[in-house]
């Protein structure tokens, strides 16, 4: 199981590392969306995936699952939400403003 | 008083709520800021001289036990940085009141300040690798705001540059800890020194302190990892500037020293060798975009990018002396760059523009200005009366005690060139015929002055007074050169 889950996650990540290095600007924030993804699948693989009841005390379960990294998922999720939603509105912004979504034409420094 | 340690990080974060119900009255909102940056100071002295006395604080937050709850623990490190960090604050908020403008004033930006101080004073406390990369994310979302606060073309796309550069260095980040866990199963950080003693640097351990490095070295801005640096500090106001440059960077250099001095001590023939040789190009690579340009913006924030290479290669000498000499040298760089980074703000608001070129004179008509930006200076290069000196010389002590004579040698030789840059604004920019710049009688150049003008007070008693605090210094390198005294004062039992 962990095995599958790797190669998933590699493959996520190449899909998001080639989506960043691409020119538009919103293909680089939907790599970064799903590099995040491959973050969180990667915790939740790597706490473990043997089969256990979920972490909860009413289930009468004699193994659970780690609870752990559901948790970090959980904080890591909320986080890379905010961040997003902040990204896209600047880049909503950054079109208004400079009238392009192309990262070739938001080179330089103004005074140079 | 156990729970004193908190206090440094509560006390920014519940001005900046409280902030926020003030958004539009400005006067009230300064009042705030200020008076709580100023009590948060008194507090984290408090917690220097706490720690001085009785050995490391430790807080397990709601009374988990060590390696199961979240711990902070404040060394003698984390508490200076954290004093340090307190100053910075304050008279950055002081130089803000005549110089960031109403417009952004009303817009959230004392809020968005004290977020980034909990962010940063968070980051320096705590004892859990995920808590910290909790407190990485509050800070780096208070600098998005603090960076884009404003709107102008310049900051909307640095910050887009800025933005994408650490969502993918917190999702290293993220991908590290998931490693480490998998690893060692726990996430107290002194827990995991523990748990890495009993496994022994394998190879797994190796590739994670490298990931480690790669993290942090995006914070941070060390050789491979620093494209991104010139071009967002370069964008924001002068305030601004001085708490990224003073204070941002070093949570990642801070960071390092942390992992690689706690976690990564048992194979430190590949880690800490290639940690020596990155730090070294580092050095090489600041100094040559340290004299190569000619806008006082991009001279001291490559100078940041030297002084980042100076602290990592006593980091990286592990020997005694340098730990001493990179604690030392932290500390003053922080205090120096946040100086600095204020007085090239007061020369940009006279002159209108960052070209050397185009400003002369300067010291006729603002002497206070040109005698201050001077002795910065010199503070700055490490001439011998000044704080940059004995910091300095521990680190090539140390580095050619370990007979890393190239390494140390090119310490030496920065120090040549980084002076070089920084007289050259000087020279340059105070000496000449004196011009007449528009709109330059608005400026309330000796209102901006207190704030620096106090942080080079400072830096100057520090290194004059090196005998008092050099006390304080080794015990911060004690911890960091002997980790079983971090890990038996968070865990207790053990």
């Amino acid at each position: 199981m962990e095995t599958s889950m790797s190669i998933l996650i590699g493959v996520l990540f190449t899909i998001g590392t080639y989506l960043i290095l691409t020119k538009s600007l919103l293909r680089i924030i939907l790599g970064t969306s799903i590099i995040s993804h491959g973050v969180n699948l990667l915790i939740l693989t790597m706490g473990g995936l043997k089969s256990g009841g979920p972490p909860l005390l009413g289930q009468h379960d004699t193994t659970f699952t780690d609870s752990l990294p559901q948790a970090l998922i959980l904080t890591a999720i909320v986080i890379n939400f905010a961040v997003t939603a902040l990204f896209l509105v600047l880049s909503y912004r950054t079109y208004k403003t400079l009238g392009t979504d192309n990262m070739d034409q938001l080179r330089g420094i103004e005074d140079e | 008083m156990i729970n004193f340690l908190i206090l440094p990080l509560l006390i920014p974060f519940l001005t900046g709520i409280l902030l926020i119900f003030f958004a539009k009255n400005v006067v009230i909102q300064r009042w705030i800021a200020a008076i709580s940056a100023l009590f948060n100071v008194v507090i984290a002295f408090l917690l220097v001289q706490k720690v001085r006395n009785d050995g490391i604080q430790t807080l397990d937050v709601s009374s988990w036990q060590a390696p199961f709850g979240i711990t902070l623990v404040s060394d003698m490190l984390s508490a200076l940085l954290v004093l340090t960090t307190t100053i910075i604050a304050f008279t950055s908020i002081i130089y803000s009141f005549r110089s960031i403008g109403v417009e952004r004033e009303k817009y959230f930006y004392y809020p968005a300040l004290n977020f980034l101080i909990v962010g940063v004073i968070g980051a320096f406390t705590t004892g859990d690798i995920f808590n910290l990369f909790v407190f990485f994310e509050v800070l780096l979302m208070a600098s998005y705001v603090l960076l884009v606060l404003g709107g102008t073309k310049i900051q909307l796309r640095e910050t887009i540059k800025y933005i994408l550069v650490n969502v993918i260095s917190s999702a290293l980040f993220v991908i590290a800890v998931a490693y480490l866990y998998s690893v060692v199963g726990t996430l107290n950080m002194a827990h995991i020194s523990v748990r890495l003693d009993d496994l022994g640097q394998s190879g797994i351990i190796t590739v994670i302190a490298v990931l480690f490095l790669i993290v942090f070295g995006l914070k941070g801005g060390i050789f491979p990892l620093y494209f991104w640096l010139p071009g967002s500090y370069y964008a924001p106001p002068a305030p601004v500037m001085a708490l990224f440059g003073a204070l941002l960077t070093k949570v990642g250099v801070y960071a390092i020293m942390r992992t690689y001095t706690l976690f990564f001590i048992h194979d430190t023939g590949y880690t800490h060798q290639l940690l020596m040789i990155l730090t070294i190009i580092t050095i090489v690579v600041g100094v040559i975009g340290a004299i190569a340009f000619s806008d006082i913006k991009k001279i001291i924030i490559y100078n940041i990018i030297v002084a980042i290479g100076v602290i990592l290669f006593g980091v990286s000498v592990m020997t005694p002396d340098s730990l001493t000499g990179s604690v030392f040298y932290l500390i003053h760089d922080m205090v120096i760059k946040a100086a600095l980074f204020l007085l090239i703000g007061i020369m940009i608001a006279i002159t209108g523009t960052s070209d050397l070129r185009k400003i002369s004179g300067l010291i006729r008509r603002y002497p206070g200005l040109g005698w201050t930006f001077f002795i910065a200076a010199l503070v700055l290069a490490g001439i011998p009366p000044f704080s940059g000196f004995v910091g300095k010389v521990l680190i090539v002590k140390g580095g050619f005690e370990s007979e890393q004579f190239w390494g140390a040698g090119i310490v030496l030789a920065s120090s040549l060139l980084v002076l070089f840059s920084i007289m050259k604004i000087f020279i340059n920019g105070f000496w000449g015929t004196p011009q007449d710049y528009k709109g330059e009688t608005n400026v309330p150049v000796r209102k901006l002055l207190i704030a620096p003008v106090i942080l080079v007070t400072i830096s100057v008693l520090y290194g004059v007074g090196s005998e008092i605090i050099f006390p304080y210094i080794s015990q911060a390198a004690e911890t960091l050169a002997n980790p079983s005294v971090y890990i038996e004062a968070v865990l207790k039992e053990w």
